[in-house]
């Protein structure tokens, strides 16, 4: 950017339209999102220091933070795992029926939550279609959280990964090949450092997206308190008991992991930019 | 090439077509693909794990919902209290869409035409409610609108209601699905720029006939599939909704919400038939989207989405 652009608001154009679009559009975020927003960080500042402290280290807030952090990660960890897999195989490989499961994996995106939620329940429950088979309880445990959490994390790390699959040169597997790489090396060393900005950013959006969710948890989880209660459950719970201080002080906390991570998605999507060379 | 020949290993070459350039492998080598039973191992383990968590879920939602028969199906639809939640979540997608449209036009055409301080801070703040949990969403209406909260008192000696009614969960549902346009629209026209519309401006045209004839038409199907998301994600919304809406039966319940009290009501065949809508609509979403991106790829490099 000139100088001249740093001292300019904006640099001339000829095209109108300017001050109403960005007028317009400021204006709706502040009425939108802004100042609601807002509106959480002043009612903290309403309480003191030690009750806030008191208030979301409570011993039930923190194991409703272990599950819902615990259960996100591993969520988000087996995503990257599947969800490379699901990438690797919808780009390099024909099959039948692979464009009805390309265009399905978005499903978690487009079904709401609530459907997601007593879908799993029932097929987790242990007379469901699913939960009959296997040996140990899923629905009301923790392990539901998990399953739900994985359900809606699916499509993320597929999505990001797949356009830098499809965009991989497929002279560097060659050149590789020809350097006498077995096909585990070639891939090892050269296709998977190159799809790993995709793969970081797909896990940290899957976890992201997996701390805030609420519809689908619900319904599996089971609920009880210390065992299988996510944090954003509980916000509900003290809402619900009109203990708004309450409430808002574990939004804070949430809202401060859910920035901290937008902030780290953004680092790591500049680096896979620059590791596209775009 | 040559050297693909000395590395030793079992190549293709020896399909190449007998004659033309030998050393160049016409396709895909096997050097740089996997053995046949590595392929069908990677391509059963994806769509066993699909199965599990995308397909055999979808499915069974259909299932449940006919389990008890088709009249029970029908009667949980034509129910009042579904008709009247179904009313309640066309009118708030039928509110929050539009509102957010006219955003997510009017930032894109800010943002993508031109150049001003402060643009990547925007673009972060429009994204914002993307990173912000549902249940968070819901929580800062109570906190603005609640009776303890900043206009609680104001608003209830003026007898209007905001949270636990109708424009609460508007509210809410248009919060939640306030990035999704401006997010389709803003890297395809940063990617198109803004030489067509300046050819339009020097032969005359006027700012609204710009948007209307040449910036408009050019992105319409990222605005279409934009629309789409929006409205999805408006009708399915669950957690904000349910924080500002107090659940009055018939009055303040959306279809996700009265989802849940069928379902905590062991109401399963009924959960389940207007789930099913919804689950419908998830469907109708995601063949709209295979035809939009069609539609999208096909003509012009440059609709491409992103």
């Amino acid at each position: 950017m000139s100088t001249r652009a740093l001292l300019l608001l904006r640099r001339h154009s000829v095209l109108p339209g300017f001050d109403l679009s960005l007028g317009f559009a400021l204006l709706y975020l502040c009425f939108v999102v802004l100042i609601p927003l807002s509106a959480v960080f002043l009612k903290t500042f309403t309480v003191s220091w030690s009750t806030f402290v008191a208030t979301v280290t409570s011993p039930r807030v923190v194991a409703s933070y272990r599950l819902t952090f615990g259960m996100s990660i591993l969520a988000a960890l087996v995503n990257g795992v599947f969800g490379l897999l699901v990438a690797w195989v919808l780009v390099r490989y024909r099959f039948a029926g692979k464009r009805v499961v390309d265009a399905l994996v978005d499903l978690p995106f487009a079904l709401p939550t609530a459907v997601a939620g007593i879908a799993l329940t029932t097929l987790y429950a242990s007379n469901g279609w699913i939960g009959k088979w296997l040996p140990f309880k899923v629905a009301y445990t923790p392990l539901g959280v998990f399953v739900a959490l994985t359900f809606i994390g699916l499509p993320f790390v597929v999505r990001t990964v797949q356009p830098v699959l499809e965009d991989l040169q497929r002279e560097l597997e060659e050149a590789a090949a020809t350097l006498g790489a077995s096909r585990l090396q070639t891939f090892a060393y050269v296709i998977f450092p190159a799809l790993m900005p995709a793969l970081l950013t797909g896990f940290a959006l899957a976890f992201a997206r997996a701390l805030g969710e609420y519809g689908s948890v619900i319904f599996i989880a089971g609920n009880m308190p210390m065992v299988s209660e996510i944090t954003s459950l509980l916000i509900i719970t003290k809402l619900e008991q009109y203990d708004y201080t309450g409430a808002t002080a574990i939004a804070v906390v949430m809202l401060m992991a859910a920035f901290a991570l937008l902030l780290l998605i953004n680092l790591l999507q500049a680096w896979a930019r620059r590791r596209q060379g775009r | 090439m040559s050297a693909v020949i000395d590395s030793g290993k079992r190549l293709a070459v020896a399909d190449a077509p007998a004659g033309t350039r030998p050393v160049a492998p016409p396709r895909a080598s096997d050097a740089v693909s996997e053995p046949a039973w590595v392929r069908r191992t990677l391509i059963g383990l994806a769509l066993a794990f699909l199965t599990l968590f995308l397909f055999v879920p979808l499915v069974s939602v259909f299932v449940q919902a006919l389990a008890k028969g088709v009249d029970v199906y029908w009667a949980a639809l034509v129910e009042a209290d579904a008709v009247s939640a179904l009313k309640l979540t066309l009118v708030a997608a039928g509110v929050s869409v539009p509102l957010n449209l006219v955003f997510g036009v009017a930032a894109a055409w800010a943002i993508a035409k031109f150049d001003f301080r402060g643009k990547s801070l925007l673009l972060t703040l429009i994204d914002l409610p993307f990173s912000v949990s549902p249940v968070i969403a819901g929580l800062i209406y109570m906190l603005v609108f609640g009776l303890q909260g900043w206009c609680g008192e104001w608003l209830r000696d003026h007898d209007l209601k905001i949270v636990f009614a109708v424009p609460g969960i508007v509210l809410a549902t248009v919060f939640v699905t306030f990035p999704f346009i401006a997010r389709e629209l803003i890297p395809l026209m940063q990617a198109q720029g803004q030489e067509q519309e300046e050819a339009a401006r020097v032969l005359g045209a006027s700012g609204w006939q710009i948007l209307w004839r040449v910036t408009l038409p050019n992105v319409r199907w990222a605005l279409l599939y934009g629309v789409i998301l929006c409205n999805a994600r408006a009708m399915g919304e669950f957690g904000a909704v349910s924080v500002v809406s107090g659940h009055i039966r018939g009055q303040t319940n959306t279809l996700p919400l009265h989802i849940e009290i069928l379902y905590n009501d062991y109401q399963f065949a009924a959960a389940f038939a207007v789930a099913s809508l919804l689950a419908g609509l998830a469907l109708v979403t995601l063949v709209l989207k295979y035809i939009v991106e069609r539609r999208a790829h096909a003509p012009l490099d440059l609709e491409k989405p992103e």
